[in-house]
């Protein structure tokens, strides 16, 4: 680590911060000169602007700039229309990339929706819940990429007759199975990589559920069983639409991972045999063939897809604001 | 990890059990013998891959080629470790390991820093379009990064910023500010507004009040929203690899595992080590930080 390097890092961690409370510090000086009237109608601005400045030049402008791309011929010098979006739409490998991005919608959501469900429910009725808890949703701490080292050894293929040393494909052999290779075969590899997402994100969801699960009274689910009620229907008619809530929160944070899924294809497959998702073809668009102007339309579907969510959000928020 | 929604919230709004009812509800459970055999072994799926990784960090590369990871576990026990010393010395997994720090320390103070500030105006300042322009930033923790790279990339162009620290500190800084200012409202927020009353009639103007008051009191959020913030630039990919490109000089663990792959392809004893370098930062802060991780995000308002 040289020098260089160490300045830099202080610097940047001390000083940035430093000057960013001189500025409030200074501001507000400034701030205190006006009549004591105007003061706190200039305040609030100050203290939003850093915020605001940085979520304009790197968030709200690149998306208007972006949509506006999308309309441009591949030099960014002419309109064209929709050009664009025929090119990509009339693209055999885009639409199988929209196919695979409803795969994971689907797939990935339900699952971790479910694998969250069952964990966080079974985890409640053990007393060493909280081991459990920590070891499913370490997943989450580590890199998408290391995910794919981790899984892509897992998925580890050789040749019938070789000695496997994929984990799946030696229990497949001790079952007198012929060794798959996951990641490459049309019928497994795109449910091959949602299972990574699935195996990472697992966790978070588990973690939420089984936080609002506490927050069911006893007595209600007591009531029930002294009523007759089995375990199940207790599970199905009472715990299930108490936790609904909770899902549909978790379900959109999923959801808008599914459409944006990008670092696991990218590491396993680079989106070879048809495992290729819109994120990771948008960027390919980009880095590999240099063409802003299709590049820029895929985003655009990427987020038109993931509008509803983005308004599902707002309003939900608006109604929790009005609640309070 | 990417949390990209409100999510975080609801978790606050659950309050634990209390202890004597939790008791009970587990001596009914606990003679369940199919309950905890699903459990056990649902976990053990869960980390089995995992373990695979560690065992097979430490295994010389003709075991890896031929036997599978848990052969290991058995006499003759057989590790070594080479497949370190050869990715920390040929691959530069040492210089990505630096780098990575390089970029998550300052990416992960700066936006917490501004959002501190911009959460408290939305909390306890009056200002016309207030409620609009916090819905707006909600709006934005939504919108996938994929619609800003194209702009963003050529601002860091033509400003010469294209493959330094610098460029990804400001760009993790725009993308990590909507969720920060988010979580840091939700927390500053739900402080007793009576804590301000009484802080106006001491005397104390905005700023004192800030920071004797509500830094010290939010001390909570802002660790566990450093800890997802520095987790999400840690485990960063795609920032990465589009604003630094793949140059070894500033590539972090995340780019520099991935080029590997592509490179090494099956060499499984190398891969295994250079991810598990990668992982084991966020490991340890995740095994330190978890109980005051969750307890930050369900600590409610303070008393008194």
């Amino acid at each position: 680590m040289d020098i260089v390097r160490i300045t830099f890092l202080v610097g940047a961690v001390v000083l940035v911060p430093a000057a960013l409370i001189a500025y409030v510090l200074v501001t507000d000086l400034g701030v205190r000169l006006l009549p004591p009237r105007t003061q706190p109608r200039i305040r609030p601005w100050l203290w939003i602007l850093p915020s605001m400045l940085a979520v304009t030049v790197f968030l709200i402008y690149p998306t208007i700039a972006t949509i506006w791309l999308s309309f441009l011929d591949k030099a960014g010098q002419t309109f064209v229309g929709l050009a664009n979006y025929g090119e990509v739409l009339g693209d055999g490998g885009v639409l199988v990339s929209i196919r695979n991005n409803i795969f994971w919608l689907v797939g990935y959501t339900a699952l971790v929706l479910v694998f969250g469900l069952i964990l966080a429910v079974l985890a409640d009725r053990v007393p060493y819940e909280s081991a459990v808890k920590s070891l499913i949703f370490m997943p989450m701490a580590i890199s998408f990429v290391a995910a794919s080292v981790i899984w892509g050894f897992m998925f580890a293929y050789q040749p019938p007759g070789a000695p496997q040393t994929g984990t799946l494909n030696a229990l497949l052999n001790l079952f007198h199975g012929s060794p798959i290779a996951w990641l490459i075969d049309h019928r497994t590899n795109n449910a091959a990589l949602i299972l990574v997402a699935v195996w990472v994100w697992t966790g978070f969801a588990m973690v939420i559920t089984s936080a609002a699960l506490k927050g069911i009274p006893e007595e209600l689910l007591e009531a029930a069983r002294v009523d007759g009620a089995t375990e199940l229907t207790v599970f199905r008619r009472i715990i299930i639409p108490l936790l609904a809530p909770t899902l549909t929160v978790i379900g959109t944070t999923l959801v808008i991972f599914a459409l944006k899924a990008f670092d696991i294809v990218y590491v396993m497959t680079s989106g070879n045999y048809n495992t290729n998702v819109m994120a990771l073809r948008m960027y390919q668009e980009m880095n590999n063939n240099h063409n802003n102007a299709r590049a820029s339309a895929l985003a655009v579907l990427l987020l038109l897809a993931i509008v509803p969510v983005l308004v599902f959000n707002v309003r939900r928020l608006r109604f929790q604001e009005a609640i309070r | 990890m990417a949390v990209g929604a409100p999510v975080t919230a609801e978790v606050a709004a659950a309050a634990p059990r209390p202890a004597r009812v939790e008791a009970e509800r587990r001596r009914i459970d606990l003679g369940s013998l199919p309950l905890n055999v699903a459990l056990v072994l649902l976990t053990a799926v869960w980390i089995v891959p995992t373990l695979a990784l560690l065992v097979s960090s430490f295994r010389p590369r003709f075991l890896i080629n031929t036997t599978g990871w848990w052969q290991a576990l058995v006499p003759p026990f057989q590790f070594t470790l080479n497949n370190y010393r050869e990715v920390l010395d040929t691959y530069s997994i040492g210089t990505a390991f630096v780098n990575s720090l390089t970029i998550a320390i300052p990416a992960t103070v700066i936006p917490i820093t501004i959002a501190a500030f911009a959460a408290y105006a939305f909390s306890w300042m009056r200002f016309p379009f207030r409620n609009s322009l916090f819905l707006l930033l909600v709006g934005l923790l939504a919108v996938p990064l994929q619609v800003t790279l194209i702009p963003v990339l050529q601002i860091f162009t033509r400003t010469g910023l294209t493959g330094t620290f610098l460029a990804v500190w400001l760009a993790h800084t725009g993308y990590g500010l909507p969720f920060a200012i988010y979580l840091l409202r939700n927390f500053i927020g739900a402080l007793p507004s009576d804590l301000f009353e009484s802080a106006e009639i001491d005397g104390a103007g905005p700023v004192t009040a800030f920071f004797r008051l509500v830094l010290p009191l939010s001390v909570p959020a802002l660790a566990s929203l450093a800890i997802f913030q520095f987790l999400w630039t840690w485990n960063d990919l795609l920032v990465a690899l589009v604003y630094l490109g793949g140059s070894p000089d500033v590539a972090p663990l995340t780019v520099n595992v991935s080029n590997l792959v592509s490179s090494l392809g099956q060499g499984y004893e190398l891969l295994t080590a250079a991810a598990f370098v990668s992982m084991a930062l966020p490991l340890i802060v995740f095994l330190a930080l978890q109980r005051y991780f969750v307890r930050g995000i369900t600590a409610g308002a303070v008393k008194g």
